[in-house]
């Protein structure tokens, strides 16, 4: 049985009198362990997509089954609940908390889940710990670089223990070094087992995924399996590393 | 979660913008402190008017002579003396609800002293009239029986007569004061007692033996009382019992059928003080209303600024349901954060009421009265208008769409 299993979806939205077909009858299924890319250009129906799997709307017609629970007839209680405990989220903007240090950011989805405080605060160290922020635990999102912000939020979705990684432009808003950096991150966290599904429109972000799926216009073009490109960072330039450590320090 | 993480999470909130928390805070705040001032104010006064009226006695009553008709005229109360000298020893001895009763005779004289002159009201009366009163001699003696028996021609004085015949702080016991060219000693000075909650000055009187008074001052009828009878029941539950035996005994020795009228008239002080201690129950009410509605005011406040906390945090909002934030903890959260804001001003303005009320009862010498029953009703208000005004906003932040307000810039 497949982690997530997505039959003839289809999304519509109603626009005034118009409705928009956002997914006309997308058929999907990633096994556990796998490393996802869908790709797509803008428009094409792949951030709906991401935000069916994500749990944070649900299919007009179709079946999504999502760690043996079917997606489709749960309601607002159920998805929260099921958002807190199978996935975790990363999202192109980040998404902490402003002016809420990194640690307390990590121990978010756990004060949901009813996690006591002292089992909360050292599953939330060691998440940033495994991130390589097990210094920066009591930084805000203003005082860390966009690299490490996503570290955090990365950490956040880690800390609950998630199915699946749910990943939406996860380097949109990085540099290509830094990009390389977080991709190099997911791509540990797949040697370890997980299973990450990664929305892009980078060809070359796509590539480190082991499976390609590309979206047009609401339905699934190609899926094909790939060998991953392993992200390995590119040193930094002398004057490149006086720059990075005068943004850390913000 | 547990309320004490919500709580947390909505102080925290709080804190981020202390000047605004303040200042919504400052609506719920004035409107408390306005209700508990407001009602230890009209507290204070009710109290006031119970104890002018207690100075007068509660258990007092009246017993005034009947009227006069001639040629149809008639005369009104106490125009014609019905009342005798047996019917006030039968009232005295008779009657078990009764602890004293004195006759009161009144009327206004030129007073006499060495080299000062000053008219007032002489009363002729005995020792049970002070009893009645309560009133107190400053220094010297009351009237006694036998100064009453013997007709003796001595005058107790009010410390306003006093001051005008002797000037302020001199001491007139043992001299001489005439009244109506007759000399009386002066014996006792009353304690002062200020002013009638109807404005009178009770310390401008002089009190002489009722003997006295019949035979030097003002000859009446032999047998008749010329004036009203002061009685005071055995406490103050007991006024209205002895009311109903004045009656039925003077109804009896007047012989009076059931069908005629009655020859006297009983008054009962208790009537007119319950309607003056309404009058300010009224003025509480107002007062407290008035500062009710501004407590919804503050109410109004806290409800804005949450819509305007709710807007400015969607993507917040966002981040929480996406990682598990239940419809229902969303709610608590924005829920807490009003009930928070409300009950802090709520607390901070019992302080600053009770402040206030200590302040305005000290300027106006008023006795301070915070009602605990108030400050319990003004802060569980306080929270009740924190959770009805700050509910439509966290219903609106638990009901957005999570895609909406993730994407919310």
């Amino acid at each position: 049985m497949a982690l997530l299993e997505l039959c003839d979806v289809v999304k519509t939205y109603q626009m005034g009198d118009v409705s928009v077909r956002a997914l006309r009858g997308v058929s999907l299924s990633v096994e556990e362990g796998e490393f996802v890319a869908i790709m797509g250009s803008s428009g094409s129906g792949k951030s709906t997509l991401m935000n069916i799997i994500g749990c944070l709307d649900k299919p007009t017609s179709g079946t999504y089954i999502l760690a043996g629970q079917d997606i489709s007839k749960a309601s607002r209680n159920e998805l929260a609940e099921i958002r807190n405990r199978t996935l975790g989220f990363v999202f192109q903007s980040f998404n902490l908390l402003s002016r809420t240090s990194a640690l307390e950011n990590v121990e978010l989805p756990m004060l949901y889940a009813g996690v006591p405080t002292s089992e909360r605060v050292a599953r939330a160290k060691r998440a940033l710990e495994r991130v390589g922020l097990g210094q920066r635990l009591d930084h805000h999102p203003n005082q860390l670089s966009g690299g490490q912000q996503q570290r955090v939020a990365i950490a956040r979705a880690l800390v609950s223990e998630p199915k699946v990684i749910l990943a939406d432009e996860p380097t949109g808003a990085l540099d290509s070094r830094t990009s390389i950096e977080v991709m190099a991150l997911f791509q540990e966290l797949h040697r370890a087992g997980m299973t990450l599904v990664l929305v892009t429109h980078e060809p070359d972000i796509a590539s480190y995924a082991s499976r390609l799926v590309v979206v047009r216009d609401g339905q699934i073009l190609s899926d094909r399996r790939q060998t991953p490109v392993p992200a390995v960072v590119p040193p930094l330039p002398p004057e490149d590393i006086a720059l990075e450590a005068a943004e850390a320090r913000g | 979660m547990n309320p004490l993480q919500t709580f947390r999470i909505a102080l925290r909130a709080l804190q981020r913008n202390k000047m605004r928390s303040f200042l919504t805070t400052l609506g719920i705040m004035i409107g408390v402190a306005a209700v508990i001032a407001m009602v230890a104010i009209g507290e204070g006064a009710k109290k006031r008017v119970e104890d002018a009226f207690s100075s007068m006695g509660t258990s007092l009553l009246i017993v005034m002579p009947g009227s006069s008709q001639s040629g149809g005229a008639r005369g009104g109360f106490g125009s014609q003396p019905t009342l005798t000298w047996d019917d006030l020893h039968a009232i005295q001895t008779e009657l078990s609800a009764v602890k004293y009763a004195a006759a009161v005779l009144r009327t206004n004289a030129q007073l006499l002293a060495d080299d000062q002159n000053w008219a007032t009201t002489v009363y002729g009366t005995s020792g049970e009239y002070f009893e009645i009163r309560s009133w107190r001699a400053a220094s010297g003696t009351l009237l006694t029986s036998s100064d009453v028996e013997g007709g003796a021609k001595v005058v107790v004085m009010g410390a306003t007569v006093v001051d005008k015949l002797f000037g302020p702080g001199a001491d007139p016991i043992g001299r001489t004061i005439r009244i109506r060219n007759i000399p009386f000693q002066v014996v006792g000075v009353l304690e002062k007692k200020g002013q009638s909650p109807m404005g009178q000055d009770y310390d401008d009187a002089v009190y002489i033996p009722q003997t006295t008074f019949a035979s030097k001052i003002q000859g009446g009828l032999q047998k008749y009382v010329s004036g009203t009878l002061y009685v005071s029941a055995v406490d103050a539950e007991s006024t209205a019992r002895a009311q109903r035996q004045i009656e039925s005994l003077l109804r009896d020795r007047h012989h009076l059928s059931d069908r005629d009228e009655e020859d006297f008239s009983v008054r009962n002080l208790s009537e007119i003080a319950s309607a003056q201690q309404e009058g300010t129950e009224t003025l509480t009410t107002l007062l407290a209303s008035i500062a009710a509605v501004s407590l919804l005011v503050g109410g109004i406040g806290i409800m804005n600024i949450m819509l305007v906390s709710v807007t400015e945090r969607t993507r917040e909002i966002g981040i929480r349901m996406a990682v598990g934030a239940k419809p229902r903890n969303i709610l608590a959260q924005f829920l807490v954060e009003a009930l928070t804001l409300s009950l802090l001003g709520g607390v901070i303005g019992v302080g600053l009421g009770i402040l206030t009320a200590s302040q305005l009862a000290s300027r106006f010498g008023w006795p301070m009265l915070v009602r605990p029953d108030i400050v319990l009703i003004a802060v569980g208000f306080s929270a009740a208008v924190g959770v009805a005004f700050g509910m439509y906003p966290a219903r609106k932040a638990s009901q957005l769409d999570p895609i909406e307000a993730l994407r919310f810039e």
